[in-house]
């Protein structure tokens, strides 16, 4: 490759490059500048403070409550969408009558603005009247206060995530599903595979790439998408369903503690970060692309 | 940065010219347009009210509100202080009056004097009730105007105590009764079960409802200056005690945490009997209510108290001169006796001023719902709302170790012992100021 090259290269991804340095390094450089100063609180104090802001953080119980609680999120709701997607693929990817209106209704959920969800669930979760205390009263159990206790808020808070985006991936298992060759089950039936054995050894390391892609996309999710908390609980009761974002938000916009919502969100970003190498290191690797 | 400085200099600097220049009639005229930020948190249908309340004075003096619904409480608060840092704010909104130290640690507002008072100015001051000068007069300069304010109060289904043989006419005074006559009316082999009492405890609301506790308790939860708090008295123990013997002795409220909008609903249906709310809703329940009901004040420790609550209109630093004139000249306008009554009647909101108690669109209104007129009378036991420096940082920590101890998850004395420690720690910096 001779010089000329490399610079029409570089020119042609210099506009995204400045774009991301613009808005995405810029502005995390900014943050983590941030986490280290402190605002003068009544006209006292102030200045560089080093890992001041760090320490207080992890002093703070609602930050450790709502680190843990993320944590608890993200385990379950990134499996339980992922398996959930799967199967309802699966589900609507054969010949059944209506087949178009199933994939409608599963895909719905996605379609809705998350603020839409959380007003729906609310009225989901309301105790006695609400649609899941109307279906549990009918087998004698009427009256659970879902949002109003801290054992059920924060997997209150899972089933919306959960019903919210398994639709969304559903739709890419099922044009994974679409992408396999018809052949390959011809083949395997040939040789006289069992449909769970051309599953587990054909169809799953097939759809690798995908199941990859959707378990960094719902990784996302659970750290960074928290409009039903902001909607339902506002983090309670006692912490139950505050997250980690949800915790910067109230830091940064509601209790003007600048720095500290800094803080958070360099600890926000190192744990995303994380679990985005773990996922590519440990499923990257065993990922299947033709 | 350094450009939004310039330019509010300038403005600045223009204003003051203007007001070298011309009467204060003139300058306020100067002001064509006005941005002003509003909050929704009560169920009556306020944006349309303030819309046409903008409309009507735009048609009398020619200038132009421009009003915006901007959320809950901490929304409005939220989004116009991050307005007003990106230079394009509003230049007044009504938020909760108990943000006051907050807003002014955030060096946002200017008090009422500043703007400059005449006499008539002053008269009108004067004019708004007491209670409602908690969180809004300190140290001799008035920081807000009195405008969407409520108390907490109980709202009673009269035909649910006559069924259960209690006596409609006369509301329980003190927390025994009180707790006893929920139990009455509490059925739990129905189903759905229909309860005693319900109180809101979830985030932003609990922290009142506690406060109205205390009052009854005859106790404040924190000093004047919104330095302190004061959580872990025994007074405030005892209030919480209480509120946690409702479900834990008395099995007359559901356990748990209850939310502030499933109240409204619960009573309307009948399957709750009693429920702490703002006054706020008055108007809603009177529309809606199938059954005869009552407005009672939160029985107490032995007398009946409450809290006040509600929402001020603020004005802000960075509005010039003339901008700050013609605010306070629509906060002027809207709380002139007649308004102020209407405004009351269509929201549930309490008068802010006795004037307006005695106008005659009240007076006709209070003539065919006597329980519009009750709040009144609740107003000389009154305490103030919580309110300190960091107060949403604070208030929500309260109602998280609220919600621990009606949970079960810690004794109320554990629970208020440990929110007044991280209290403690959040306030510490603003004592020695």
């Amino acid at each position: 490759m001779d010089g000329e090259t490399h610079l029409g290269g570089w020119l042609l991804v210099l506009p995204a490059a400045l774009f991301i340095f613009a808005f995405t390094n810029v502005p995390l450089l900014a943050t983590l500048a941030s986490s280290l100063y402190a605002a003068p609180i009544a006209g006292h104090g102030g200045g560089f403070v080093g890992l001041a802001n760090f320490r207080a953080l992890f002093a703070d119980p609602s930050f450790r409550t709502s680190l843990v609680n993320n944590l608890v999120y993200a385990a379950v709701t990134v499996p339980a969408s992922v398996v959930l997607a799967l199967a309802m693929a699966l589900g609507v990817n054969r010949a059944i009558p209506g087949r178009a209106t199933l994939r409608l209704f599963f895909f719905l959920p996605t379609m809705l603005p998350m603020i839409a969800v959380g007003a729906i669930w609310l009225f989901f979760f309301t105790p006695q009247y609400g649609l899941l205390d109307r279906v549990t009263g009918l087998i004698g159990r009427g009256d659970i206060n879902w949002l109003g206790n801290p054992a059920t808020a924060l997997p209150a808070m899972m089933m919306v995530a959960v019903w919210k985006q398994a639709g969304f991936f559903m739709i890419f298992y099922l044009a994974a599903l679409q992408n396999i060759p018809p052949v390959l089950h011809e083949a395997a039936s040939l040789e006289g595979a069992s449909r769970r054995y051309f599953f587990r050894r054909v169809t799953l390391p097939l759809l690798g790439p995908t199941t990859l892609f959707v378990m960094v996309t719902a990784t996302i999710n659970a750290f960074c998408v928290v409009d039903h908390v902001v909607e339902m609980t506002e983090g309670g009761p006692d912490n139950a369903s505050s997250l980690l974002l949800y915790y910067v938000y109230t830091a940064g916009f509601r209790d003007w503690q600048l720095n500290g919502a800094a803080a958070a969100t360099i600890v926000l970003v190192v744990i995303l970060s994380g679990l985005a190498a773990l996922l590519f290191a440990v499923f990257g690797r065993r990922v299947h692309y033709r | 940065m350094p450009a939004i400085r310039r330019r509010s200099l300038l403005a600045g600097t223009a204003g003051a010219a203007g007001l070298l220049a011309a009467p204060a009639i003139l300058r306020a005229q100067e002001v064509k347009e006005l941005s002003f930020f509003y909050p929704v948190t009560v169920s009556a249908p306020m944006a349309s009210i303030i819309e046409e309340y903008c409309a009507q004075y735009a048609k009398e003096t020619g200038v132009t509100v421009r009003a915006t619904y901007a959320g809950t409480y901490v929304d409005t608060l939220s989004k116009a202080v991050t307005a007003i840092r990106g230079g394009n704010g509003p230049q007044f909104s009504v938020m909760l009056t108990a943000a006051i130290h907050t807003l002014q640690a955030l060096d946002v507002i200017v008090p009422l004097e500043d703007i400059g008072l005449d006499k008539a100015g002053e008269d009108w001051v004067a004019s708004f009730w007491p209670a409602f000068m908690f969180n809004t007069r300190i140290a001799g300069k008035t920081w807000s105007v009195p405008f969407q304010r409520s108390t907490m109060v109980l709202f009673y289904n009269k035909a649910a105590f006559t069924k259960a043989g209690l006596d409609p006419d006369h509301y329980p005074a003190d927390w025994k009764s009180q707790a006893l006559a929920a139990q009455k009316l509490t059925d739990r082999g129905a189903s759905p079960a229909t309860w005693g009492i319900q109180f809101p405890a979830d985030i932003t609301n609990g922290h009142w409802t506690f406060g109205a506790l205390c009052g009854g308790n005859g106790f404040d939860l924190m000093n004047a200056e919104g330095t302190k708090t004061y959580f872990d008295d025994p007074k405030a123990i005892e209030a919480l005690e209480y509120w946690v013997s409702l479900s834990k002795t008395y099995h007359a409220t559901p356990p748990g945490v209850s939310y502030w909008s499933t109240l409204v609903p619960n009573f309307l249906r009948g399957s709750t009997s009693i429920i702490c709310s703002s006054s706020g809703n008055l108007a809603t329940i009177t529309k809606s209510a199938t059954f005869p009901f009552d407005v009672a004040l939160p029985a107490g420790n032995p007398n009946p108290g409450t809290v006040v609550g509600g929402g001020n209109i603020y004005i802000f630093k960075h509005a010039s001169p003339a901008q700050r004139q013609a605010a306070l000249r629509f906060a002027q306008w809207l709380t002139t006796p007649e308004r102020a009554a209407d405004w009351s009647i269509r929201t549930g909101y309490v008068c802010v001023t006795e004037p307006a108690f005695s106008a005659p669109n009240m007076q006709a209104y209070i003539a065919k719902h006597p329980v519009a007129g009750r709040p009144k009378s609740f107003l000389p036991v009154a305490h103030g709302e919580l309110s300190t420096y960091q107060d949403a940082r604070i208030s929500t920590l309260l109602e998280n170790h609220i919600a621990a101890a009606l949970s079960g998850s810690a004794t109320p004395e554990a629970a208020l012992k440990a929110a007044q420690t991280e209290a403690d720690a959040i306030l510490r910096p603003y004592q020695h100021a």
